[in-house]
């Protein structure tokens, strides 16, 4: 024989899939999102996702090249984690918050613990935490997208969610009309953060990941399904009081979370019904998040 | 209407088309057959000619030892010109007889046809014992074995596997096609034998010619022939049972546990030869397929026939291989080159290029859990084998590692490449010696 014969135990053949292009699927399925949410919010938004995407990168590399390893950005694991880091941040974060959000996801988040595959929490929702706990007053600063040709770029206002919370804090009842925005909130005029504008859109990137078979029903079906159970519940006992569960639906990152960020691979189950388990007890975290009054650190812990 | 199959398994490209409709030719006689003593699990036979004896086409050559062993037969007359270790298919040298043709191809004037009629189950189970016959799906285990169940052990259903779900390979479809009348006398015989009430013959549906035709020979008789879904492993025994009959064989079980024995048609065909006419199994059908060979056949081979000589009667390599495979890609073994020969189970022959071959560097498991989808028995793949690794046996077997039927699921569809199944194959291999040696001491 002239070259190289390859002995090997079976099988001899492989589907073809890498990471790197489960991880590009996973960057493609976030550009709908990243989209609106730039067309809506403006050069702010657009900053806020590359700052958060590069800084990712960087911190990587310096990462890697400090502890000796070969670099492995181009898996596209960290991009993602930037991208989901500024999806989960308010349009109006400063620069200097965002890039050390990206630096504590990736060292802290990713690297110390051994890095792609290695991590027990999602990075992206541990930047998020470390952020909320350092600068509350910046992490929930919102903006409603401003109505273009209005001549401003963003109008500060409060979350609906934040909205009904403040509300039946004071009165005990919920606002009149707070669910009339909601066509428009699904669609993407969603006040919040970057990745919670359009609802629509991020359904349109989940459908791609279901295409490709990258995302599985199972954590999804069950988070949102619980949440859709429960709110439904409270609706149904006193709907001056409780909003909706297609109001919790399109507002309050639901879909966010419910698609993207408790679906993080590395840090879920693998076993059909761990995943439906972890899937029903993401709305614990959501709902002492979200919607107990008074309580709004627990969402990011996902 | 929805096909029955199983929960979990693959769709990797089938590239069935180089060979399915390609009609079995006869191969012609080699210059030299090498019969490996070896040739299934279970004891190895032992020669018994001695280099210069002139021998008969069926005469016995290697005689069984044990109970889960066959004796092994000459596939040509000719003369014993050594008794010697040659290359094997294992990866090995091992005992072999090779023998010179003298081109007669006479039979041997003691192997006599029988009327089934007069002959008693245990009879018939002798005959297939002498004969050689043993699985020829692949693993080829001693059919006489499973033809003879503890008398606790009631068989009702009896399956045909007629799957073939290993992509490239055609060989059983051939079969299906040309010779369905020798394929269902050996499913009545087995009936006969196992006094099954229910027999069913399983043919995925990328076949429907071969169901179409069982359908027209089975109309009117007990068999009913079952069109199964296409994926793999469908045809691995214990998926096949549960996409016929919905039953799970237990862990650690085997299928008479559950009343099911499941044969492979090529070997009811066997079984055939063997009670009607006494011949022993030194031929079957073998497809020598794969983008290195110039023309792919499906070739009726006499069992000892040198690869290097499939690849000459298939015209040739259009390139140096990449990979020779003896079997198909999910589960076949690679070898070291073309000197070893064909045994009982070799279903195909099957030559990949370099290109073909897969050589992306292994990344870190990001626990996609497509393993575990694809998983035909319902493990975790990437956890076993993170165990396997690093020699955490009592973790590996609680995760079930024995249950493994080692089909490769796992590692095709791994977006990083993780060798799992071979991690796994290791740990069970780890796991037996040392339950082994435990015992010993």
């Amino acid at each position: 024989m002239s070259q190289q014969l390859y002995l090997s135990s079976s099988p001899h053949i492989h589907s073809g899939e890498t990471t790197t292009k489960v991880m590009r699927a996973v960057i493609y399925s976030l550009l709908p999102a990243c989209g609106v949410a730039v067309y809506f919010f403006g050069p702010s938004a657009l900053s806020v996702l590359l700052i958060a995407t590069l800084g990712c990168l960087a911190t990587e590399v310096v990462c890697q090249r400090l502890m000796g390893q070969p670099v492995t950005i181009a898996d596209g694991s960290a991009a993602i984690t930037g991208i989901l880091l500024a999806l989960n941040l308010p349009p109006t974060s400063p620069w200097w918050l965002t890039l050390f959000g990206a630096v504590v996801a990736i060292a802290i988040g990713k690297q110390v613990y051994g890095g792609l595959g290695s991590n027990p929490f999602n990075p992206a929702l541990v930047a998020r935490v470390v952020l909320l706990i350092s600068f509350p007053v910046q992490m929930t600063t919102w903006s409603a997208p401003a109505l273009v040709g209005s001549g401003l770029d963003l109008v500060t206002t409060a979350t609906p969610l934040g909205e009904w919370k403040n509300a039946v804090m004071l009165t005990g009842e919920m606002p009149t009309g707070l669910e009339g925005g909601l066509p428009s909130y699904f669609l993407g005029t969603m006040p919040g953060s970057i990745g919670e504008v359009s609802a629509l859109a991020l359904l349109l990137g989940a459908a791609y990941l279901f295409y490709r078979r990258i995302l599985t029903w199972h954590i999804p079906t069950a988070f949102v399904g619980t949440v859709i159970l429960l709110s439904g519940l409270f609706w149904l006992i006193n709907p001056a009081k409780y909003p909706s569960p297609v109001f919790h639906m399109v507002t309050g990152g639901l879909i966010l979370g419910a698609f993207f960020m408790a679906t993080d691979m590395v840090t879920t189950p693998v076993s059909t019904r761990g995943m439906l388990l972890f899937g029903v007890g993401c709305w614990l975290c959501f709902i002492s998040a979200g919607h107990a009054p008074m309580c709004f650190v627990a969402v990011p812990t996902l | 209407m929805s096909l029955k199959t199983f929960a979990g398994g693959i769709h990797p490209p089938d590239n069935k088309e180089w060979s399915a409709h390609k009609a079995i030719e006869d191969c012609p006689l080699p210059a030299e057959f090498i019969v490996p003593l070896a040739q299934h699990i279970g004891a190895p036979s032992v020669a018994c000619v001695e280099v210069g004896q002139q021998v008969a086409k069926g005469e016995e050559i290697g005689s069984a030892k044990g109970f889960v062993s066959v004796p092994v037969h000459a596939p040509t007359s000719g003369e014993v010109v050594a008794v010697e270790n040659r290359p094997h298919p294992w990866g090995t040298l091992l005992p072999a007889v090779v023998i010179k043709p003298d081109g007669e191809d006479r039979w041997s004037t003691e192997l006599q046809p029988a009327d089934p009629s007069e002959l008693s189950a245990d009879e018939m189970i002798e005959k297939v014992r002498l004969a050689g016959v043993v699985g020829m799906g692949g693993a080829a285990f001693p059919a006489h074995v499973k033809m003879s169940p503890p008398p606790e052990k009631k068989i009702n259903t009896l399956i045909f596997n007629g799957v073939e779900c290993e992509p490239y390979l055609t060989a059983d479809h051939r079969m299906m096609l040309e010779e369905p009348e020798r394929i269902l006398q050996g499913a009545a015989l087995l009936q006969y034998v196992l006094g099954a009430e229910q027999v069913v013959i399983g043919i995925e549906a990328n076949k429907p010619d071969a169901i179409a035709l069982f359908e027209k020979h089975c109309a009117g008789t007990p068999v009913e022939v079952m069109p199964l879904q296409v994926k793999y492993p469908q045809g691995a025994e214990k998926q096949l049972i549960a996409a016929v009959t919905g039953k799970e064989v237990p862990s650690g079980g085997l299928p008479m546990d559950i009343g099911v024995a499941v044969q492979n048609v090529s070997t009811a065909a066997a079984i055939t030869d063997a009670v009607l006419y006494g011949r022993p199994l030194i031929e079957r059908i073998c497809t020598v397929t794969g983008p290195a060979i110039r023309e792919p056949k499906n070739l009726r081979i006499r069992i000892g026939t040198p690869l290097s000589h499939l690849v000459e009667v298939c015209g040739g390599l259009v390139e140096e291989p990449g990979k020779i495979i003896l079997g198909g890609p999910m589960m076949g073994f690679t070898q070291l080159g073309f000197d070893v020969p064909t045994t009982r189970g070799t279903s195909g022959l099957l030559l990949l290029r370099a290109e073909d071959v897969v050589s992306q560097p292994e990344s870190p498991c990001i626990r996609c859990a497509r393993c575990v989808q694809a998983c035909p028995i319902n493990l975790l793949p990437t956890t076993v084998a993170a165990y396997a690794r690093r020699d955490l046996l009592a973790e590996a077997t609680e995760y079930c590692a024995m249950d493994c039927i080692e089909c490769g699921s796992c590692s095709y569809v791994c977006p990083s490449t993780i060798p799992l199944v071979q991690a796994i194959r290791y740990g069970k291999a780890a796991i037996l010696a040392k339950k082994r040696s435990s015992q010993v001491s």
